[in-house]
């Protein structure tokens, strides 16, 4: 079967959003790989689903958080995109949201409640401290960038970024979502891992 | 310029005069705003003691010096004022210095398997590359005594004993604002210690200061306490000014000052949002949330940042307000006088609010002053230590305003001095907000800033205390050592005295009014 998808999040284009290559290689991965009609449809329902209820772990540390928490209030209301719902423990979250500076103390509790989480799961990181260490990158207690620790799916940058720069890389995530193979795929990612 | 008057003491003669000072007859320094650590190079390591007599204002500083770098000794004076036992942790985790009679000589930001001193001048920046172990905590601790012949005894404390049942909150736990953790031993539902382990988000600001030249230190300022960015920056501004002599203009002072009551607001309508979350209420997070946006509207205006604004310049201010900027303010402090009321229908009258609120948590006005609890707890349990009243700056001494005070200590005591404290806020913004002087908003400042060779310290009022500004400077275009002092670490301290025998379904709530923000405990 063949696989069309452009990876739509309703009310903003597809043009309008950057980054489409990385997308566009996913998909054709995909149509190369070969879907069976059955799987790939059950596949496309469950993404649909996964997409809009994206559960997510807060990890805040510092500042970042509390434009975090001004999403959640009602101007920006961040339950239009059904991601609204945060969880306290790694066992429910379907993500980490990486919200403030990691600090050399914080690195092992971080990646150990990254473990905790069950497949499938993403990482965002928010804010130049945790892409690069931002304004503490020359401190000796500060990580530069989670990257070097978990994984990271989307960067969200700025100091702190804006409630929209928030939209903006959760919908990017939730594109990501959306063309990828779930059955056999991202949810059994670890073990295929390990019996390499 | 006005450098510091420090008072050098012996190192032996630290805790006699000290204690001279503390109990002094007519200027009793019963308050001791902070110890900072210092490495002299050559002249070894030491430490400065700033100390203030709450009756009337009187500010001294005291100098020690141990010459001896391997085996860093000074006497404890933790005996004299509670809050120094956490504060010469800190001096011992970022100096090696060790207190002798200081029960508690651990570690107190850094790994316990940390290796050196990072505030020390020749520590190595790469000793310590990321450890990705699991960190054990130990539960013994080491106290060191001076003995009569002059030699030095070491001895184990034990933290939690095998009896404790100990349960470990956080450092990820969604009510402790931030990444706080408290390992808390529990009689049943009553708590018995707290001991908190702090340093998961040290960003090592104070030691990033010494090779960033004076106008770059102000970007790290506003990170510290995110809630009071504009408090802090200020501060750090009115510091350098002081030193370099720089007098800033009417106008700049104007802006300043309604842009930190603008922040103060900002600040305690968040912690009324975030208390009553933590506490289980959901519809006063709107609210709350809902004026605060106003607020970040009318800064984001005239700044350009919402949480962030990076407003204070040495020298005045970065842009001149908005031309809307007189009339939001106006429009909103009118908007916030009529809705206030929902808030206390809401939740100050609230009938479980006020079972989980009053007579909980109870802070003697002695316990506070010792253990330096400054702002809007000190000041519910009846210590009058308001910095904008006592030492005055900008243009507090113009305007006419209340100090809150309330004598009961307690968490809903706490609680209402904040959301009187909003009140205030408006009162201090509407005498000035019409009476704006024209003129410049920012004076022209070298670009290199060099300060005069000495110690120069401000303090403002932030939201949640005293912020300190502690800079000694030796004529370079860096500062020698740029310390601050955080408005979170004493109130941190107080948790385990406030509440030890109270239950621990009431640790959140106390801890909510006690209103702290990690990421300035842990510098
Ligand atoms: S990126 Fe900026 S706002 Fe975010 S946590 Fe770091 S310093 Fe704070």
């Amino acid at each position: 079967m063949e696989i069309k998808k452009r990876t739509d999040i309703r009310s903003m284009k597809y043009e309008e959003f950057r980054n489409n290559d990385y997308l566009e290689r996913m998909v054709k991965q995909l149509n190369d790989d070969g879907a069976g009609v059955i799987v790939g449809t059950a596949d496309e329902l469950i993404n649909w689903g996964r997409s809009n209820s994206l559960w997510s772990l807060t990890f805040g540390t510092s500042c970042c958080a509390i434009e975090f928490m001004a999403l959640g209030a009602a101007r920006y209301d961040m339950a239009r995109f059904g991601f609204e719902v945060t969880r306290n423990s790694p066992r429910q979250a379907d993500m980490i949201m990486v919200l403030g500076t990691i600090t050399h103390r914080m690195a092992p509790v971080l990646k150990r409640l990254y473990d905790q989480m069950a497949e499938p799961k993403y990482v965002v990181a928010v804010g130049g401290c945790t892409i690069s260490g931002g304004p503490f990158r020359n401190s000796y207690h500060v990580v530069n960038g989670i990257d070097k620790i978990i994984p990271v799916d989307v960067f969200i940058p700025g100091c702190p970024p804006r409630p929209e720069a928030f939209y903006y890389g959760m919908m990017q995530l939730q594109r990501k979502i959306k063309v990828e193979r779930f059955l056999g795929g991202v949810n059994r990612k670890e073990k295929k891992e390990d019996s390499k | 310029m006005n450098a510091d008057n420090i008072i050098l003491v012996k190192a032996e003669d630290l805790y006699n005069e000290a204690s001279r000072l503390r109990y002094d007859a007519k200027q009793p320094m019963d308050y001791l705003r902070d110890i900072v650590g210092m490495d002299w190079g050559e002249e070894g390591l030491g430490a400065l003691y700033y100390m203030e007599c709450t009756a009337t204002g009187t500010r001294m500083v005291l100098k020690a010096v141990t010459a001896d770098r391997d085996n860093a000794f000074l006497p404890s004076v933790c005996n004299l004022w509670k809050t120094a036992k956490i504060k010469e942790r800190e001096v011992f985790d970022f100096f090696g210095i060790r207190f002798t009679g200081n029960p508690d000589m651990r570690r107190l930001f850094l790994r316990e398997d940390w290796k050196g001193y990072p505030l020390r001048k020749d520590y190595d920046m790469n000793s310590n590359p990321l450890n990705m172990e699991n960190e054990e905590n130990a539960d013994v601790t080491e106290e060191y005594t001076l003995m009569p012949d002059g030699t030095i005894k070491g001895k184990e404390n034990v933290v939690f004993g095998s009896e404790d049942f100990v349960v470990n909150i956080g450092p990820q736990h969604p009510s402790t604002h931030g990444v706080l953790r408290m390992r808390t031993s529990i009689d049943g539902e009553n708590i018995r210690r707290i001991d908190p382990i702090l340093g998961y988000i040290h960003r090592g600001i104070e030691k990033m200061n010494e090779s960033l030249t004076y106008p770059q230190t102000l970007a790290l300022t506003d990170r510290l306490d995110y809630l009071s960015a504009h408090h802090n920056r200020h501060a750090l501004c009115m510091c350098i000014e002081q030193a370099a002599g720089i007098e800033i203009s009417e106008r700049a002072q104007y802006i300043r000052t309604i842009m930190d009551e603008l922040q103060r607001i900002d600040s305690h309508l968040l912690f009324y949002s975030c208390l009553v979350m933590d506490m289980g209420g959901l519809t006063p997070f709107f609210y709350g949330f809902r004026e605060r946006e106003m607020i970040l509207d009318i800064m984001e205006e005239t700044t350009g940042g919402r949480l962030i604004q990076n407003y204070n310049v040495i020298g005045g201010v970065q842009a001149d307000i908005h031309p809307d900027f007189q009339r939001k303010v106006k429009e909103f402090i009118k908007h916030l006088r009529s809705v206030i009321k929902d808030y206390h229908d809401i939740f100050t009258g609230n009938v479980i609010a006020r079972q989980r609120l009053v007579g909980v948590g109870v802070l003697s006005r002695e316990d506070a002053i010792s253990l330096g609890a400054t702002g809007g707890t000190g000041r519910a349990s009846g210590w009058s230590n308001d910095v904008r009243k006592h030492h005055p700056y900008a243009m507090y001494d113009k305007v006419d305003f209340r100090e809150i005070t309330r004598t009961e200590g307690d968490s809903f005591a706490r609680y209402m001095v904040r959301m009187d404290e909003i009140m205030e806020s408006c009162h201090i913004i509407e005498q000035l907000i019409d009476n704006i002087p024209e003129g410049e908003f920012r004076v022209k400042t070298k670009a290199i800033i060099k300060l005069p060779e000495g110690n120069f310290s401000t303090s403002v009022e932030s939201s949640r205390g005293e912020f300190g500004v502690m800079l000694e400077s030796h004529g370079d275009k860096y500062p020698y050592r740029l310390h601050y002092r955080s408005t979170g670490l004493p109130l941190v301290d107080t948790m385990d005295t406030v509440c030890r025998g109270q239950k621990i379904a009431d640790l959140i709530a106390i801890g909510g009014t006690l209103d702290f923000v990690i990421p300035d405990i842990d510098r």
